[in-house]
């Protein structure tokens, strides 16, 4: 039962960091599809600096390390989709499926690149087993990791960030309608790339935090199991604000978790199901709740609407 | 000698109509996306390893022509075109569901879910090739009417829908696909429909022999005869315009007495079913097993989003597209593994998709350049009507706009012909034939 809360925890940490990228961005006015490509790069960051840190390196050092550097590249990533998106107005939808495409790619060729230099062999696996221990700590004896935390402390500082800030409100106001909030002299553009750059921001680290908790060594030509897309339906679900998104965030990661703990608890294990059955249960629910959620739906007004001066 | 000079300007008009119209534009702008993906992918070489680098993109742009032998490099073009038949069907279906306003990036997941069916069809129910095929595209269109349908009546966004489908479909069909017949559990690959059935292999109708590549057949033609299929429907149909009125706007064509939630899930369907023919043309040629792969839905959906974009979102452009993506993908393969991986080819298409978003943009800048020039051509036209042209200054200026578009090799062969053609639409201007100012007005309105 312990096992099952504690990977709850882990893929719900995963969730709302990444469905928190998402909102930020669509709350600005840009749909980010491409999420599950930013969690990929974002990832490699962290794991290509945890690869080059000597062993003998502080874990402080490493764990801070490695979330700056999957920031980084999470931010970078995202610019991608910004200097499409908002500069250049192009369709959003296949901007992101892009970049969904992109990644991966990406990441198995500097992967193998990287692996075919040092052993001589070509593999998109990447390994740092020595430093997985460093990113979790015990209270009793549920396993927590640092993700966790921030995970908590984003949450916290997105809500009061998004109703309490005029920073938030404004941002919030470009995603509604940008015509009025350029007329009171917003920068639509600037605060569309913040929100796209916030989202690189989380993303970055929510796939970091994917590889990391879940693994020790990670095959990026594996992606992430179509995370970045879950986490948009937590957004959806979660009606684009930050209290609900975690708690979406819960029940997806709940659902998710059946998986990897349905051999490991007895009577889940008498029902005898096919085992491939829990990998589809997470997409399963994700529907059926879509279906009774999306009539309702409240999604920013111009999400999606390249922002044109001239319709104002 | 008027004869003559008659069929010049109708060939410099003519040109002139094929350089400022949209198709041009469209293969333009691909060219333009492939180019810079090509030049991206040579950066990315050089930064590997430099020393194999100019090798490297010449492998991948060359792919079966760096074989010597012709026999060879004829079975290796039989197999990027049995590789391709799968792609083009692929491309289409995303196309005929952008063309009416839906986003199938479920494509994936129905081409998965099509092929085990397609395989369980022939080697565990043993049944021809015609059923096994029909079974494949039934199962692609159900697979896709679902998007469809959660579209229409439960409002979900066709993207996200078809995405948790996809997985779905992936984890259902490796569930079906390992509890049949057809799995082999020991090689971990299901079973040859070669050895099992052959009655499922799809007919060769003598194209294996033609390519020298056995697995080459009526697929290829599948993939040449559904674009113009599709192409006809989207065009000429009151169905096809039906499809692409609710699209448009679903209010307004169901104001006009169209089933707006009857076309969303039917657009869905053959859409899917296109996907589900590109699976049953594949798998059924006996290229390769099923592996049941748990990373994801097989990538040819997703592929199919780039040659559909690629393509300039024209059926027959999807065609061309599909083939150079696979060209260049295929001759991942044959790239050196001392210096390269073969994922190097994954990632040029990918950047060619992403500069694909860019296409109206670049679209947008080619139209500016040449109304640009229309304009002053135009203004010359008006302002001195009265007096004398100075037709050489015009001239001079359709040349420049040629040069600017990086089409010298076109130039040459037609700018001696252009020159006289437009000397000789002036010259009729001069004697003031009202007749032939027209058709330059004409000519000039759909330049715009």
């Amino acid at each position: 039962m312990l096992l099952l809360i504690q990977y709850t925890l882990i893929f719900a940490t995963v969730l709302t960091l990444v469905a928190l990228a998402g909102m930020f961005s669509e709350r600005s006015g840009v749909i980010n599809l491409g999420l599950e490509g930013i969690m990929v790069i974002g990832g490699l960051g962290g794991a290509l600096m945890m690869h080059f840190l000597p062993e003998t390196a502080n874990p402080f050092l490493v764990v801070f390390v490695g979330i700056i550097s999957s920031i980084i590249f999470g931010l970078i990533y995202s610019m991608l989709l910004a200097v499409a998106a908002v500069t250049f107005k192009a369709d959003q939808t296949i901007t992101g499926t892009a970049m969904n495409i992109l990644a991966p790619a990406f990441a198995t060729v500097v992967v193998k690149a990287l692996t075919l230099k040092e052993t001589g062999k070509a593999t998109p696996r990447l390994e740092y087993i020595t430093f997985h221990n460093y990113f979790v700590f015990r209270i009793g004896e549920m396993e927590f990791n640092w993700f966790f935390i921030l995970m908590i402390l984003f949450v916290a500082i997105a809500w009061i960030v998004l109703y309490k800030t005029k920073f938030g409100l404004r941002l919030m106001s470009c995603g509604e309608n940008p015509q009025a909030a350029d007329s009171v002299g917003i920068n639509v553009i600037r605060y569309r790339y913040i929100g796209v750059a916030i989202s690189g921001i989380l993303g970055g680290l929510g796939g970091f935090a994917f590889i990391n908790s879940a693994n020790s060594q990670w095959s990026f030509d594996y992606g992430v199991a179509g995370f970045g897309f879950l986490a948009l339906a937590v957004m959806i679900f979660g009606q684009w604000k930050p209290i609900f998104i975690l708690l979406g965030a819960l029940l997806f990661g709940f659902f998710r978790t059946f998986d990897n703990v349905a051999t490991s608890i007895p009577f889940i294990k008498d029902l005898a199901i096919d085992p491939t059955f829990y990998k589809m249960l997470p997409y399963i629910v994700c529907l059926v709740v879509l279906m009774f959620t999306s009539k309702k739906s409240r999604a920013p007004k111009a999400e999606g609407i390249p922002y044109d001066k001239s319709t104002r | 000698m008027e004869k003559k000079k008659i069929m010049i300007d109708k060939c410099g008009s003519f040109c002139k109509k094929v350089f400022k119209s949209e198709g041009f534009s469209s293969i333009l702008t691909s060219v333009i996306c492939i180019l810079i993906g090509l030049l991206i992918g040579f950066i990315v070489l050089l930064c590997i390893a430099p020393e194999g680098a100019l090798k490297g993109i010449q492998t991948i742009i060359l792919n079966f022509f760096t074989y010597t032998k012709s026999s060879l490099r004829l079975k290796y073009f039989g197999k990027t075109l049995v590789y391709t038949a799968p792609l083009i069907l692929c491309g289409l279906s995303v196309l005929f569901a952008y063309k009416t306003g839906l986003f199938n990036i479920g494509a994936a997941g129905q081409y998965t879910v099509a092929t085990g069916v397609a395989i369980i069809a022939a080697v565990a129910w043993n049944c021809p090739w015609y059923v096994c095929l029909l079974l494949a595209i039934l199962a692609g269109a159900f697979w896709g009417s679902l998007v469809g349908f959660l579209k229409a009546f439960f409002s979900i966004n066709e993207v996200i829908s078809a995405i948790m489908l996809n997985w779905i479909g992936l984890y259902l069909i490796n569930m079906c696909v390992k509890n049949s017949k057809a799995w082999d559990s020991i090689k971990y690959e299901t079973l040859s429909i070669e050895k099992y059935n052959p009655s499922a292999l799809l007919p060769t109708i003598g194209l294996d022999k033609l390519f020298n590549f056995e697995y080459a057949g009526i697929g290829l033609l599948f993939a040449i005869i559904i674009p113009i299929i599709i192409f006809i429907i989207l065009k000429y149909t009151t169905f096809g315009y039906e499809l692409k009125a609710t699209g448009f706007n679903k209010t307004a064509s169901e104001y006009a007495g169209m089933k707006g939630k009857f076309n969303t899930i039917i657009t869905m369907a053959i859409s899917g079913g296109l996907a589900g023919l590109g699976a049953g043309v594949f798998y059924l040629s006996g290229v390769m097993p099923y592996y049941c792969p748990t990373s994801g839905a097989l990538s040819m959906g997703f592929n199919g989003i780039s040659s559909a974009f690629l393509g300039g979102l024209s059926p027959i452009g999807t065609i061309f597209s599909s083939y150079f993506l696979t060209h260049i993908t295929q001759a991942g393969a044959l790239l050196d593994t001392n210096y390269y991986s073969s994922q190097i080819s994954d990632l040029i298409s990918s950047i060619i998709i992403y500069l694909c978003a860019f296409t109206h943009i670049f679209k947008y800048l080619l139209k500016k350049a040449f109304n640009k020039k229309n304009k002053e051509v135009n203004g010359n036209v008006e302002d001195k009507k009265d007096d004398s042209i100075d037709v050489k200054e015009i001239v001079e200026e359709v040349d420049d706009k040629l040069l600017d578009n990086n089409i010298e090799k076109t130039k040459n062969e037609i700018s001696n012909n252009f020159k006289d053609g437009v000397n000789n639409f002036f010259k009729k201007i001069k004697d003031g034939t009202n007749k032939s100012f027209e058709k330059i007005k004409d000519l000039f309105k759909k330049k715009d």
